[in-house]
């Protein structure tokens, strides 16, 4: 095992596309741009490439920093790297910034060729299949007829799932982590609300920074990632030392840390991209296309799985991960699958876990570069 | 713990059942060492279910197809008929739910291959009318430290069966890694069944 520090400097890239992107609400993307990082090399013959699919707020900058922002360490570094369970050493991974995000790929903030003005809201509803040609699309640019893996917590475990399906003969490893194979409706009623308290802010029907919305959006998926008993753990009914009594200042301190996360979050997400990844959630349903059937629909994968899901995660719950297993098994394709105990609720994929890092180490070791 | 399983008498047994491409689920799979020799052996088709962590890593890293899960749940998640063989390996004395796994087994498999230690085996004998539990190779723990929670005989497991119209299809019985030809419930420490339903 070599270096654990980390994979050092990295440095974004962008590519362009020219071709029209036909998209799931039938509308069309004129060309567009992804921006995304590479680590590690690319062999010969292209067969060792590992895709990273992000979630909802993330983004194409997995894993190492910037040469002039040492500070800003990718979201996944804790996974990737020479030597880390997704190991640089022997892979040459991907992360990319999905379609309509904030992070520099073509999104809200772009420019309509048609008005020559920032999309912004009128930015189209975009979908996990539409993400998925859309990260063809670069594969084809980088050389890549296959991936050795596609990867993803949550929303990006529904892309790493997808690729499955959509393009079979173009994957051989997927790993689903805390995904789901769609939304339940307490999931989307989740979604629901934080949308709302976005499209109702007033500022952003004015054609601005909905802040307020964007915190409470926040505020509220923020309290979905985590768990009852992590939460009780950190906050418990923990009080500030200088909080007023029988007001309704900042006094828990939970309420503290909400705001806190509601505040970052508003400052550099936006409304736009935050509308349409909730969206991408909700609409994701391979079943749909396949009357409801979660078998036929991933009948057609060639890939084997490893699954993974979380005990205290309770927005994809474990019992959602077994049943994307329980129709591999039915298929008699190949699935292994592990539980992992954290208290971490959700997140726990972000997290560094020795169990989780194992599993995921072990299985990738058995994946041919 | 691979070497242990490997030299474990019935994995000869359950490799002479089962059929190329079958579909073979083994309950308690451990590190995967049976379903890694069924599917190098015998090119079957193996899923296993496990619940302790390490021994999903092991499975994993042995490339099995292993399902974290408490067998003590049943086997709700399977479909019925989905697989040929369901096999619990040196694990049924070590479950609560003693009559549920079993038709669980015999639901979602069209054979049941179950193998437990036999506490009849003339050894196991000894030691109680010498007044002590007893240690062996086949029971290998002490009373206060050991995983079992049902402790039966060849000639009880008959019964149990008899009982509820499963039908053996096929008992062999060992001793030291050798099978044993008659008193099976006196000289054999170990047995492994083919169960199945009346047709």
């Amino acid at each position: 095992m070599s270096n654990q520090q980390g994979i050092g400097e990295v440095r974004p890239e962008r590519a362009r596309f020219d071709a029209p992107l036909p998209l799931a609400s039938g509308g069309t993307l004129p060309g567009f741009e992804l921006v995304y990082e590479t680590y590690g090399k690319l062999d010969a013959a292209g067969s060792n490439a590992i895709l990273i699919c992000h979630a909802l707020s993330g983004h194409h900058h997995v894993a190492g920093h910037y040469a002039d922002e040492p500070g800003n360490v990718g979201w996944w570094d804790n996974m990737i790297g020479p030597g880390k369970p997704i190991d640089t050493d022997r892979f040459f991974v991907v992360g990319v910034n999905n379609l309509g995000g904030c992070h520099g790929s073509t999104g809200p903030a772009s420019i309509n060729p048609a008005t020559g003005k920032a999309w912004g809201a009128d930015f189209p509803v975009v979908t996990v299949p539409d993400w998925v040609n859309a990260q063809a699309r670069l594969a084809d640019h980088l050389g890549i007829a296959q991936w050795a893996a596609t990867v993803g917590g949550s929303l990006g475990g529904m892309q790493a799932m997808q690729w499955t399906m959509q393009f079979p003969e173009r994957v051989r490893h997927a790993l689903v982590i805390a995904a789901a194979p769609n939304l339940t409706a307490e999931n989307i009623a989740f979604n629901e609300v934080a949308r709302q308290a976005i499209l109702t802010d007033a500022e952003y029907q004015a054609g601005r920074r909905p802040v307020t919305g964007l915190r409470l959006a926040r505020m509220l998926g923020h309290i979905t990632y985590l768990s009852d008993d992590q939460m009780a753990e950190k906050f418990g009914r923990k009080r500030r030392a200088d909080a007023g009594r029988y007001g309704f200042g900042v006094e828990f301190e939970v309420e503290s840390y909400l705001n806190y996360q509601g505040d970052k979050f508003a400052e550099w997400f936006d409304a736009d991209t935050y509308l349409r990844m909730t969206k991408a959630l909700d609409y994701f349903d391979p079943a749909g296309e396949c009357g409801g059937n979660l078998q036929a629909a991933l009948a057609r994968a060639r890939a084997k799985f490893l699954v993974v899901s979380f005990s205290t995660d309770w927005r994809f719950s474990p019992g959602r991960s077994r049943e994307i297993v329980d129709a591999l098994v039915h298929n008699g394709q190949d699935v292994a699958y592990a539980e992992i105990k954290s208290v971490h609720g959700h997140d726990s994929f972000l997290m560094q876990d020795a169990h989780y890092h194992a599993i995921m180490r072990a299985y990738l070791d058995g994946v041919s570069p | 713990m691979t070497d242990f399983a490997l030299t474990r008498p019935d994995f000869d047994v359950i490799a002479g059942w089962v059929q190329p491409g079958e579909r073979v689920l083994d309950l308690g799979c451990g590190d995967g060492s049976l379903l890694r020799r069924l599917i190098e052996t015998r090119g079957v088709l193996g899923w296993g279910v496990e619940i302790d962590d390490a021994k999903v890593l092991a499975a994993i890293s042995n490339g099995i197809n292993v399902i974290q899960g408490d067998l003590e749940g049943g086997l709700k998640d399977f479909e019925d008929g989905a697989f040929q063989h369901v096999i619990l390996s040196q694990t049924l004395q070590a479950m609560r739910h003693t009559e549920d796994i079993v038709n669980e087994m015999l639901r979602v498999g069209r054979e049941a291959v179950v193998s437990f230690p036999n506490f009849g085996y003339w050894k196991h004998r000894q030691a109680i009318l010498n007044g002590r539990m007893p240690v062996s190779e086949s029971l290998p723990h002490q009373w206060y430290d050991s995983p079992n929670l049902r402790f039966f005989t060849i000639a009880d497991f008959d019964a149990f069966c008899a009982e509820r119209g499963i039908v053996v299809r096929e008992r062999k019985v060992f001793d030291e890694g050798r099978e044993i030809a008659e008193e099976h419930n006196f000289l054999g420490s170990t047995a492994v069944y083919r169960l199945g339903r009346a047709r």
